[in-house]
C-alpha cells in the first residue's frame, strides 16, 4: 500500500478519532490518503489553530492529539502551538509536509527546515528518511508523546516518499534504548517522604500540572489527614476547588492565604510542579523554612530552580497511592496540626479574593467570571487566552475536577483559547465548553469561529472586553508610571457583527443586572455563540506579587 | 535582577556581574548516541541555549556500529553542567553520558603542526619534536609537519616551544577520553 496509506493504519491503530489540519502541496498524498481512511479530520482555517485545537482536545481527554500542516510555511505555522506544547507539556503529534528529497536544502518550492527549526521546542522530532521506516516513526512518535512527561513530537514526511508502495505490518512493539522514563519511584525514597510528613507541623502540598492524571490519588493522600493544598494556575482542578483544605492557587495572581502557608511552611509536598518563576517570586526568599519532597516524572525538574531534599522520579499517580499507604501506617497525629490550621484560617478570613464592585450597572471583570460560574453552574470546561481575563478566570471560576481548566501557562500563548476550546468542544462533545478570552488574544485566532461553524462545534465565547492589552496596560500603569503605550485597542472590531460574518451568533452584554441571565441564554443558543462584555477598563488584578518581590510581600 | 517589566536601569557591570563566569574547572563530557542525523546538533543546540562555549568536540564510531561517542569539553559550573546533563539525557537518541573526571580518565588528542623549518632553524625544530615525541610527516624545503598526541596540555606545552619558529598553521582534534581501569566509559 502507499506509506499514506499504513500511515492511515498507524493513526487507526493508535486510536486516533480526529486531527486538525490543512492541506498544501507536500502532504497532498496524506490528505488524498484521508479522503476515505475513516478518520475525522476538522478543517481549519490556520494551522496554528489547528495546532491549539490538538492541544485543547489533549488537555480535554487526556489523549494524544494530532496536528498536521503542509512544508515550509504550513509547519512554521505550527511553531507556536509545538512550543506551547512543550513549555506545557503538552501530548500532541505534529505531522508536517516535506519538499520531496531531491530538492531538500536547494531552497525548493515551499521548503523549510522543519527540524532545524522546531528542535529546541519538541520533545522528539524525526524527518522520514526511508519510506519503510514511516510506520515506526510514527508508532514512536505517539509512545514518546504520551509517556514520560509528555509533549510534542514531530514527524516531518517528504512528499516522495509518502506516495511510495511499502509492505505493510502492523507493529506492536516499539524500541527506543535511549528512552526508559523511571516511573515507580523508590520505596526507600517514599518511605523517607512519608515521615517527613508525619513529623511536619506546617506542611503544604504544592501540585502543578503532573498532578491532573492522578486528581484522585492526590486527595486521598491530602484527605488521609488535614494536608492543606494548593495547586499552580496548570494544576486547578487537580484538586477541589470547594474542598475545605483548599488554599487557593498560589503564586503572583494566588491568594494570599497560599502564598503566605507557602512563606511559613516548614514541608512543602512539590507534585508534578516546576517550581516556576511565576510560583517562586523571588528565588531567594522562597519558602524559606521548608524542605521539600519533590515528586516529579522528569529528572531534569529535580533541583533545577529549589534543591530537593527528598526527590522521588516517577508518575505521580504510581507515587502517591503508596505515600499514602506509608503515611497511614506511620499513624500520625492529627492534633499536630491543629495550630497551623489556625494560622491558614486566620488568614482565610482576613484576605478573600475581593474587588470593589461598582456601583452603577458597569461589569466588573471579576464579576463576569463569577456571572458565568454561576450561568454554567460551576459545570463547564473552560479554556483561557492570555492576560488579565486568564488570571481572573483562575481566581474565580472555582474548578473542582481535573481537564475542566485548560490554558497556556508556559509560555503564554495569545491566540490559544478559542482553538483550544474548538479541540475540547471535539473530544468531549456532551459538555459545556466555554473560552474566556480577552478583545486583544480572540483577534490572534478568531478565524477559527468559521471551522467551529462550519461542523457544529458549539463552544461558547466570552469576550472580556476592557479595550485594552489589559495585562500590559496594568504593567505600565504599576511599574512604568502610567506611560501607556501601544496597550489601547478600542473598541475594534465590533465583535457581534464578526460572530455573525463568519456564521457563528454574536450577542453583547454591558449591564451585571442582567449578566447572568444573557450568559444563559448565549449557552442556551446551539452552535459557536461569541459574547461581547463590556467590562471596567481599567481594573487590575490583584493580590499580586510584584516582580522581584517575595510572597510574603504580596500586594493588593 | 532583571525582572522583565520593571523599570529598573541596568548597569553594564551588575549585568556581567550575574553572568556565569568560566570557573576554570574542566569538565570532560562522554556521550554514546544512536548513530542517527541531527543528533550532533540537538546536542550542541541544548549547550549553546544554555550559553556555554564547547573547547572542543570529537565524534567517532564505537565498537558498536550503530553506536557514536561524542567527547567534548567545555568549562563550567557544576551547578550548571549537572542541568545540562540531565537536559541530555532527556534527548531520545542519547544513550548514555559520563563526566569524566579528569584524574580517573586517559584523554588524547591528536594535532599537526605545520612550521616553518629553514636550513637554521630545522634542526632546532626537530630536536623539539623529539623531546615530544613529535613524527614528522612531511617535510618541505621551507616547513615541516609534525603530529603529535598527547592530553590538550602537552599539545599546549608543544604549540608554545614551537611558535616562536613561525607556526604556519596547527589542527587538531579535540580530546576524546576513556575512563582508567576497567570500569566502562
Ligand atoms: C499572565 C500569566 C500569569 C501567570 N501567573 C501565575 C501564577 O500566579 N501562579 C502560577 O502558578 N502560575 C502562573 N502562570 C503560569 C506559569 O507561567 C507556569 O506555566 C506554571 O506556574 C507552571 O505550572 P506547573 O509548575 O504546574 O508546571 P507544568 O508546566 O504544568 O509542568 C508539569 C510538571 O509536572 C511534571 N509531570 C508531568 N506529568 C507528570 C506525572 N504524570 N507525574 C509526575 N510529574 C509529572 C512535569 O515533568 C513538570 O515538571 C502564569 C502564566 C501567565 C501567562
Ligand atoms: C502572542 C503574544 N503576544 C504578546 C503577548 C504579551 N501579552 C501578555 S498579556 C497581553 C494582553 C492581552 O490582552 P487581552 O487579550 O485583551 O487580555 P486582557 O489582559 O486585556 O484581559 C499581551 C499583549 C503574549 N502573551 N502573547
Ligand atoms: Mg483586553
Amino acid at each position: 500500500m502507499r506509506a499514506v496509506d499504513a500511515l492511515m493504519e498507524c493513526l487507526k491503530a493508535e486510536g486516533v478519532e480526529v486531527v486538525f489540519g490543512l492541506p498544501g502541496g507536500a502532504n497532498l498524498p496524506t490528505y488524498d490518503a484521508f479522503y476515505d481512511a475513516g478518520i475525522r479530520h476538522i478543517l481549519v482555517r490556520h494551522e496554528a489553530g489547528g495546532g491549539h485545537a490538538a492541544e485543547g482536545y489533549a488537555k480535554a481527554t487526556g489523549q494524544v492529539g494530532v496536528a498536521l500542516g503542509t512544508s515550509g510555511p504550513g509547519a512554521t505555522n505550527l511553531v507556536t502551538p509545538i512550543c506551547d506544547a512543550m513549555m506545557d507539556s503538552v501530548p500532541v503529534v505534529f505531522l508536517t509536509g516535506q519538499v520531496r528529497t531531491e530538492l531538500l536544502g536547494t531552497d525548493g518550492f515551499q521548503e523549510a527546515d522543519t527540524i532545524g527549526i522546531t528542535m529546541p521546542i519538541v520533545k522528539h522530532s524525526v524527518m522520514i528518511q526511508h519510506p519503510l521506516e514511516l510506520p515506526r516513526a510514527i508508532h514512536e512518535a505517539f509512545h514518546i508523546a504520551r509517556t514520560g512527561r509528555p509533549g510534542p513530537v514531530v514527524v516531518d514526511i517528504p512528499t516522495d516518499l509518502s506516495r511510495a508502495d511499502i509492505p505493510y505490518e502492523p507493529i506492536t512493539d516499539v524500541h527506543l534504548p535511549g528512552y526508559q522514563p523511571t516511573t515507580d519511584g523508590n520505596q526507600k525514597q517514599i518511605r523517607l517522604a512519608a515521615k517527613a510528613l508525619a513529623n511536619a507541623r506546617r506542611p503544604v502540598m504544592y501540585a502543578g500540572g503532573g498532578t491532573i492524571g492522578a486528581a484522585a490519588e492526590l486527595r486521598e493522600l491530602a484527605t488521609s489527614d488535614r494536608l492543606p493544598v494548593t495547586c499552580t494556575v496548570m494544576g486547578l482542578g487537580s484538586f477541589p476547588a470547594s474542598h475545605p483544605q483548599w488554599l487557593g492557587m498560589l503564586g503572583m495572581h494566588g491568594t494570599r492565604t497560599a502564598n503566605y502557608a507557602m512563606d511559613e511552611a516548614d514541608l512543602i509536598v512539590a507534585v508534578g510542579a516546576r517550581f516556576d518563576d511565576r510560583v517562586t517570586a523571588k528565588l531567594s526568599e522562597f519558602a524559606p523554612h521548608a524542605k521539600f519532597i519533590h515528586i516529579d516524572i522528569d529528572p531534569a525538574e529535580i533541583s533545577k530552580n529549589v534543591p530537593a531534599h527528598i526527590p522521588i522520579v516517577g508518575y505521580a499517580a504510581n507515587i502517591l497511592p503508596r505515600l499514602t499507604a506509608e503515611y497511614r501506617a506511620l499513624e500520625p497525629d492529627p492534633a499536630r496540626l491543629e495550630e497551623w490550621w489556625h494560622r491558614i484560617d486566620a488568614w482565610r478570613t482576613r484576605y478573600p479574593l475581593s474587588y470593589t464592585e461598582s456601583e452603577d450597572a458597569e461589569i466588573k471583570p471579576q464579576y463576569m467570571v463569577q456571572a458565568l460560574y454561576e450561568a454554567t453552574e460551576g459545570n463547564a470546561i473552560v479554556t483561557s487566552d492570555v492576560g488579565q481575563h486568564q488570571m481572573w478566570a483562575a481566581q474565580h471560576y472555582h474548578f473542582d475536577r481535573p481537564r475542566q481548566w485548560i490554558n497556556s501557562g508556559g509560555l503564554g500563548t495569545m491566540g490559544f483559547g478559542l482553538p483550544a476550546a474548538m479541540g475540547a468542544k471535539v473530544g468531549r462533545p456532551d459538555e459545556t465548553v466555554v473560552c474566556i478570552t480577552g478583545d486583544g488574544s480572540f483577534q490572534m485566532n478568531t478565524q477559527e469561529l468559521a471551522t467551529c461553524a462550519q461542523n457544529g462545534i458549539g463552544v461558547k465565547v466570552f469576550v472580556m472586553n476592557n479595550g485594552y492589552l489589559g495585562m500590559v496596560r496594568q504593567w505600565q500603569e504599576l511599574f512604568w508610571d502610567r506611560r501607556y503605550s501601544q496597550v489601547h485597542t478600542g473598541q475594534y472590531p465590533d465583535f457581534v457583527k464578526l460572530a455573525e460574518a463568519y456564521g457563528a451568533t454574536g450577542m453583547r452584554l454591558t449591564d451585571k443586572h442582567t449578566l447572568v441571565e444573557g450568559m444563559r441564554q448565549a449557552l442556551a443558543i446551539e452552535g459557536p455563540v461569541v459574547v461581547d462584555v463590556r467590562v471596567a477598563a481599567e481594573e487590575n488584578v490583584y493580590p499580586m506579587i510584584a516582580p522581584g518581590q517575595a510572597a510574603r510581600d504580596m500586594v493588593g | 535582577m532583571g525582572e522583565p517589566g520593571t523599570k529598573e536601569l541596568l548597569s553594564l557591570e551588575e549585568l556581567e556581574a550575574a553572568g556565569s563566569f568560566r570557573t576554570g574547572r574542566k569538565h570532560i563530557l562522554s556521550i554514546l548516541v544512536e548513530n542517527k542525523p541531527g543528533v550532533l546538533t540537538r546536542i550542541t543546540g541544548l549547550f549553546a541555549r544554555r550559553g556555554f562555549n564547547i573547547d572542543t568536540l570529537a565524534v567517532g564510531p564505537t565498537d558498536d556500529e550503530t553506536v557514536s561517542r561524542i567527547t567534548l569539553t567545555l568549562d563550567g559550573a557544576v551547578q550548571s553542567i549537572d542541568q545540562v546533563t540531565k537536559q541530555l539525557h532527556k534527548l531520545i537518541n542519547v544513550l548514555k553520558i559520563r563526566d569524566l573526571e579528569p584524574t580517573d580518565t586517559m584523554a588524547r588528542e591528536l594535532a599537526l603542526f605545520k612550521i616553518s623549518a629553514d636550513g637554521a632553524s630545522r634542526s632546532e625544530v626537530m630536536q623539539v619534536c623529539e623531546i615530544f615525541r613529535a613524527k614528522i610527516v612531511d617535510v618541505s624545503k621551507r616547513t615541516l609537519v609534525a603530529e603529535v598526541t598527547g592530553t590538550q596540555e602537552k599539545i599546549d606545552a608543544f604549540e608554545r616551544m614551537v611558535r616562536p619558529f613561525g607556526l604556519v598553521e596547527m589542527a587538531r582534534t579535540g580530546e576524546i577520553a576513556i575512563a582508567r581501569g576497567r570500569a566502562e566509559t
